[in-house]
């Protein structure tokens, strides 16, 4: 998310803590070190998502963390509709939606008035919900358990690169730990270790972008309170005049409280819980509660240049950094962990050529740059950087109070969505369509039965290549390799009629869908040949 | 459709009037807040973000005379 200077409020921080074990590859002569496909570097979400991902599909992955423990603070607490639909890919979504705080209604208000307020999922027929709030720790947790069933991910903890020196068939990495160093090579080396990633100073790459001189004071309390579940901004609020103000839920009666904080405080001043005590009690209009987690932070939104660095590939914070008032920082890492995994799998297999890779830096550099653009207007719009821009926002929120589009510029924080990319993995439309999601953009979700959805057929049918076809009475046949997923005729019913609806189907429509549920083509009269060309485009081979 | 700069309004005198009278009784701070507010109730009425940056674009070039010109004199 941003850098952060955490105060520990309590000394038992650690949410879970896990064994250093020697592994047989220190044992070896560091002339003849071991050799592995995949080394993944940074035990955080985007990680260990992309480690289970890359198992599921018969990779053996070794992933390195430099700590043994799981801990200090909630972190990234908002999980989107996607990250979801990607965690039951991954065998986790039950387990996070079940102890997340599902929500999807946003209030803005300016002093002690509502300005607006948002649905960001207004429809039925959504196996997830749009965000849940769940602390990063648990979202670990619940992702290290899983990797428990993998016997392919090869989890080291306490095992802290030092050195990378990149050669034409491989990286050959040193690695210390309590044991000493220790040398290993790999294929490929994922880094996803975070902002201040160690691995993009070893490649020498630059991490460029907007510091943001203001600060805000993050503090996660637990308490008993009546606030519904839903996501509250202020401007101005009463309670802290002049400045913004957010307030969450998360599980466990603990709350995200997020003030803005004038950019000359002084940091060491501000986060001393004696001070930070006063302010929350103003905000809650009492003094019952307790301090989780504080911490202070200036955001800054930049991104490498390059995601790929000849065979070592950045992932998550190491390689875009956004400020928070969107959700798009951990979203956005596990967004790049489901684009990369199909793509170095099939890479690895030799399905693909390498080249395939190079549309995993296209792909979500846009998205980096769509999430930096986003995340940069509305932090501005929070701290006007100067009194011209200032005078705008005022303008805004005060017409907000009378106007529909002044509602629609207030920016409270517009949350992620799912990119959509110019891609050259996709085909462009050949027919003509009023709606459905176009090549380029995510796959939407429908029911198809009760209780059953069609991102879980999706899910059960693989997360291969996948046709989904309307049936028009005739059975395609789609090329080898490729899962179907039919509608109607002898396949899934539509019980709701929302799958042709949000298709645009007609009977014999068919969308192919790449392996991480973005649409890679759509016709309404597909023949083999056509499909078997956009495959081809999509797997990178033409 | 490109930002139309020919003259639009019948009686072009009336607009302007009705502009500066509009920050007639206003503070130097009072009319700054009201001209932004009235710069985005106009924007968003045209509604169209080529034009809005074409008028923003004309707009600019005053600015940049007006240093050129600052710079000539020195």
């Amino acid at each position: 998310m941003a850098q952060a200077k955490t105060l520990p409020v309590k000394t038992h921080q650690a949410k879970a803590q896990f064994g250093y074990r020697r592994h047989p590859d220190q044992d070896r002569a560091s002339q003849s070190p071991a050799e592995h496909p995949v080394v993944i570097v940074g035990a955080g979400p985007v990680g260990l998502s992309l480690a289970i991902d890359l198992a599921q599909r018969g990779q053996r992955v070794v992933l390195l963390d430099d700590a043994d423990r799981i801990g200090e603070g909630s972190r990234a607490i908002c999980f989107s509709k996607r990250s979801l639909e990607y965690w039951d890919r991954l065998g986790v979504g039950d387990r996070m939606v079940a102890k997340g705080v599902v929500w999807s209604v946003g209030r803005i208000f300016h002093g002690e008035s509502l300005l607006y307020q948002f649905n960001l999922l207004p429809e039925d027929g959504h196996k997830r919900p749009a965000f849940i709030n769940l602390q990063q720790y648990y979202a670990e947790a619940y992702l290290v358990d899983r990797i428990q069933d993998l016997p392919a991910v090869d989890l080291r903890w306490r095992n802290k690169v030092t050195a990378l020196e990149q050669r034409n068939d491989c990286v050959a990495l040193t690695i210390e730990t309590p044991d000493g160093a220790y040398r290993l090579h790999a294929q490929y080396v994922i880094a996803c270790d975070g902002a201040r990633s160690s691995l993009r100073q070893m490649v020498g790459a630059e991490f460029a972008g907007q510091v943001f001189e203001d600060q805000f004071l993050i503090a996660d309390v637990k308490m008993t309170a009546e606030f519904p579940t839903e996501r509250w901004f202020w401007f101005d609020p009463p309670f802290h005049a002049g400045r913004s103000a957010l307030l969450h839920r998360q599980p466990d009666d603990v709350w995200r409280i997020d003030l803005q904080l004038n950019r000359y405080a002084d940091p060491v001043v501000e986060k001393k819980p004696e001070n930070v005590r006063p302010r929350i009690a103003r905000m809650l209009g009492h003094d019952e509660f307790e301090f989780e987690w504080i911490s202070l932070y200036k955001f800054q939104c930049r991104r490498m240049d390059r995601f790929i660095h000849g065979r070592v590939i950045f992932a998550g914070d190491s390689a875009h950094q956004v400020s928070p008032f969107g959700a798009r920082g951990a979203n956005s890492g596990l967004e790049d962990a489901e684009n990369l995994s199909w793509k170095l799998d099939r890479v690895l297999r030799g399905t693909s050529p390498a080249s395939l890779l190079e549309s995993y830096h296209t792909e979500r550099s846009m998205a980096a740059d769509e999430n930096i653009r986003e995340s940069t207007r509305s932090t501005d719009f929070m701290a006007p950087n100067s009194h011209q821009e200032a005078r705008l926002r005022k303008a805004v929120l005060s017409l907000a109070k009378e106007t529909e589009f002044g509602k629609r510029m207030v920016n409270g924080g517009r949350l992620s969505v799912p990119c959509s990319y110019d891609s050259q993995l996709s085909s462009r439309d050949a027919d003509s369509w009023r709606g459905g999601p176009p090549p380029g953009c995510s796959m939407l979700d429908a029911p198809i039965a009760e209780q059953s959805y069609l991102t879980d057929a999706f899910r059960k049918d693989g997360t291969d290549f996948t046709l989904l076809s309307f049936s028009n009475g005739a059975a395609l046949d789609p090329p080898d390799g490729v899962r179907n997923i039919r509608i109607g005729g002898s396949g899934f019913a539509d019980p709701s009629g929302l799958v042709a609806q949000r298709y645009d189907a007609e009977p014999g429509t068919a969308y192919l869908l790449r392996p991480d549920g973005y649409v890679a083509a759509r016709f309404r009269h597909p023949t083999r040949e056509a499909i078997a060309a956009a495959l081809s485009r999509a797997q990178g081979l033409n | 459709m490109p930002l139309s700069t020919s003259s639009n309004f019948a009686r072009p005198d009336d607009a302007f009037r009705a502009i500066v009278e509009a920050h007639r009784g206003l503070t130097e701070e009072q009319s700054a807040d009201f001209d932004a507010a009235l710069v985005l109730i106009l924007a968003n009425h045209i509604g169209d973000i080529d034009v809005l940056r074409e008028a923003i674009g004309l707009a600019r070039r005053r600015m940049i005379d007006g240093q050129q010109q600052q710079q000539q004199q020195q």
